[in-house]
């Protein structure tokens, strides 16, 4: 270690211990806010100790939802982003692994045309083609339905590459022993690639829920039935309610449901989670 | 790029891909095109009747004055998200990397935001900042200043950044941690026998060696504070007050879906694609840099 300064140390700790409670104090208000009563909330000052509403307020925002705000029961919406987080995670890790699969280990006409057109969704976020999607969607009868909140975002330039470089890395000599003992390409793929490429999936997987958890604009767009509305882009009508106060006790509490199943997966499997960051540059 | 040993020829490979290639074409590819193709035409709100007009869509918009403002409000934005995000991530990296006791603590720590989505940050915000009951603006009524972000357009903007920023901070801070321990420990150590101080060895050692990972995230940045932000904006300003917070990507979706003029919508997203590919090429010429040395 360099710094034998002892200032220098402590300056470090100081500035980080700073740095954490500009990032931890908005969650602690959030945990603060939902355990107290609405109108608890509405007098200031905002009380800094947690007070004992928190069931109520779980039970609230789970059950029954704000109705008034056009927002459905909480559980209702956790159960949609779910469905949605994991049809879009394993929706991509199952097309990616069979596509990079076929263009790495066969020669076939075209190859590189498939390539090259998978890699050119990486320039087209939903974001800049947001109504002829919705276009398509709609001629397509997905609007309100699990299918249409999954199936058009299940494409991935980034995870086929992912595997597509690390199927290169797997030696040739697997390849030519199973094809000596007779081996279907399905077969190699389901004994020998699958079973390598665990560690990769599994990062993939965290990163990749978290993207689909976290979605705001396709939901919004192709949900109109609150039935379908997921948690993140159902937060916003509680929110934007015009002339009314919101109802912050109601609002944290579901923001907390919110970011609980995405953070939990962070936390819990932080070391896949810096690798599949790092992996995908995503 | 492509193994040496090779599965016979057959249909089973246009199988595999088949999945993903459909799905890029229909979601992806054409939706594409037809946003090319309707940027071209002008279209009453019903779809009954168009007209081709070639580039007027486009112009129109460049002597919108709307337009140019989304545009103008658009940089300062993401300007401010960029530069702030990245500035506190490096700040706590480069103390974290100095520190040995904790520091895998303070990384555990300071990553999980990364994983709270933008309108959920911004709720958290929003609430700290709500004029009538926030922690924060009631703060800052006490030191005499009325803030409200439902009137006050600047207000909005500093919120907004606000959010976006502190949902950011973690992955700056995670690629400059790598980035930092990718740096041989003997340069700092040299240049500490020859008496540079911690900032002098940071400016002109460590800074310098950062800065293909600045370069990366710093278009990383832009693209999430030009894209993903979408939810932030949507949730808690709705794009105002007085569009004052109305970013390019807000302003496609509501010309398009509630304001329903088509042509303009089509052409805006035709812009956004152009600055997409743009940086998507940037990111990648300097990624293939990287892979040459």
């Amino acid at each position: 270690m360099v710094e034998n300064n002892r200032w220098v140390k402590v300056s470090s700790h100081l500035i980080l211990l700073l740095g954490l409670a500009a990032v931890i104090f908005p969650i602690y208000i959030m945990v603060i806010a939902t355990t107290h009563t609405g109108p608890a909330l509405q007098r200031p000052p905002l009380p800094l100790l947690p007070g004992d509403q928190f069931f109520e307020n779980l039970k609230l925002v789970l059950g029954e939802g704000i109705s008034t705000a056009g927002a459905p029961p909480v559980a209702l919406m956790m159960f949609n982003s779910m469905v949605m987080a994991l049809g879009i995670t394993i929706g991509k890790i199952v097309i990616s692994l069979l596509s990079a699969y076929a263009i790495v280990y066969f020669r076939f006409p075209f190859r590189m045309f498939f390539f090259w057109m998978i890699f050119i969704t990486l320039m087209l976020p939903v974001e800049v083609r947001i109504l002829p999607t919705y276009g398509v969607a709609a001629d397509l009868g997905l609007l309100n339905s699990y299918t249409g909140l999954t199936l058009p975002l299940i494409a991935s330039a980034t995870a086929t590459f992912l595997f597509r470089q690390f199927f290169l890395t797997i030696p040739d000599e697997l390849l030519e022993a199973a094809r000596m003992d007779g081996a279907s390409p399905m077969r190699f793929f389901w004994d020998v690639v699958l079973p390598l490429s665990r560690t990769n999936i599994a990062a993939l997987f965290v990163i990749l829920f978290i993207y689909g958890w976290n979605q705001y604009l396709w939901p919004l767009l192709v949900t109109t039935d609150e039935r379908y509305y997921t948690i993140v882009m159902g937060i916003q009508r509680m929110l934007n309610v015009s002339d009314a106060v919101p109802v912050w006790n109601a609002i944290m509490t579901t923001a907390m449901l919110g970011m609980i199943p995405p953070v939990v997966v962070v936390l819990v499997m932080q070391r896949l989670f810096v690798k599949g960051l790092v992996e995908t540059e995503k | 790029m492509l193994k040496r040993v090779h599965f016979r020829r057959s249909y089973l490979p246009y199988l595999l891909v088949l999945p993903q290639i459909v799905i890029t074409l229909v979601f992806f590819i054409w939706p594409a095109l037809q946003a090319l193709y309707q940027s071209l035409l002008i279209e009453d709100a019903f779809g009954l009747s168009y007209e081709f007009v070639w580039f007027e869509n486009f112009i129109a918009l460049f002597q919108d004055g709307s337009y140019l403002y989304s545009f103008k409000i658009t940089i300062i934005f993401s300007a401010a998200v960029t530069f702030s995000a990245m500035a506190l991530g490096l700040c706590f990296a480069t103390m974290a990397d100095r520190v040995i006791r904790g520091s895998s603590i303070y990384k555990t720590l300071l990553v999980w935001p990364y994983a709270v989505a933008p309108a959920l940050a911004g709720a958290l915000w929003a609430f700290m900042f709500d004029p009538t009951l926030g922690i924060i603006s009631s703060f800052l009524k006490s030191i005499g200043y009325d803030w409200d972000h439902r009137l006050d357009g600047t207000d909005a903007m500093i919120l907004i950044v606000i959010a976006a920023t502190w949902k950011q901070i973690s992955y700056n801070f995670l690629f400059f941690l790598a980035g930092l321990q990718a740096i041989p420990k003997s340069l700092t150590e040299a240049a500490a026998i020859d008496g540079a101080g911690p900032f002098k060895r940071f400016w002109t050692i460590l800074f310098p060696l950062l800065s293909p990972t600045t370069f990366f995230l710093m278009v990383v940045n832009v693209v999430y504070a030009f894209f993903e932000t979408f939810g932030i904006v949507h949730a808690v300003t709705d794009g105002g007050p007085s569009n004052s917070t109305s970013i390019l990507v807000y302003k496609v979706y509501k010309d398009g879906f509630i304001n329903l003029d088509l042509g303009s919508s089509a052409a805006q997203s035709v812009i956004l694609m152009v600055i997409v590919i743009s940086l998507t090429v940037f990111q990648f010429r300097y990624i293939e840099k990287k892979v040459q040395y």
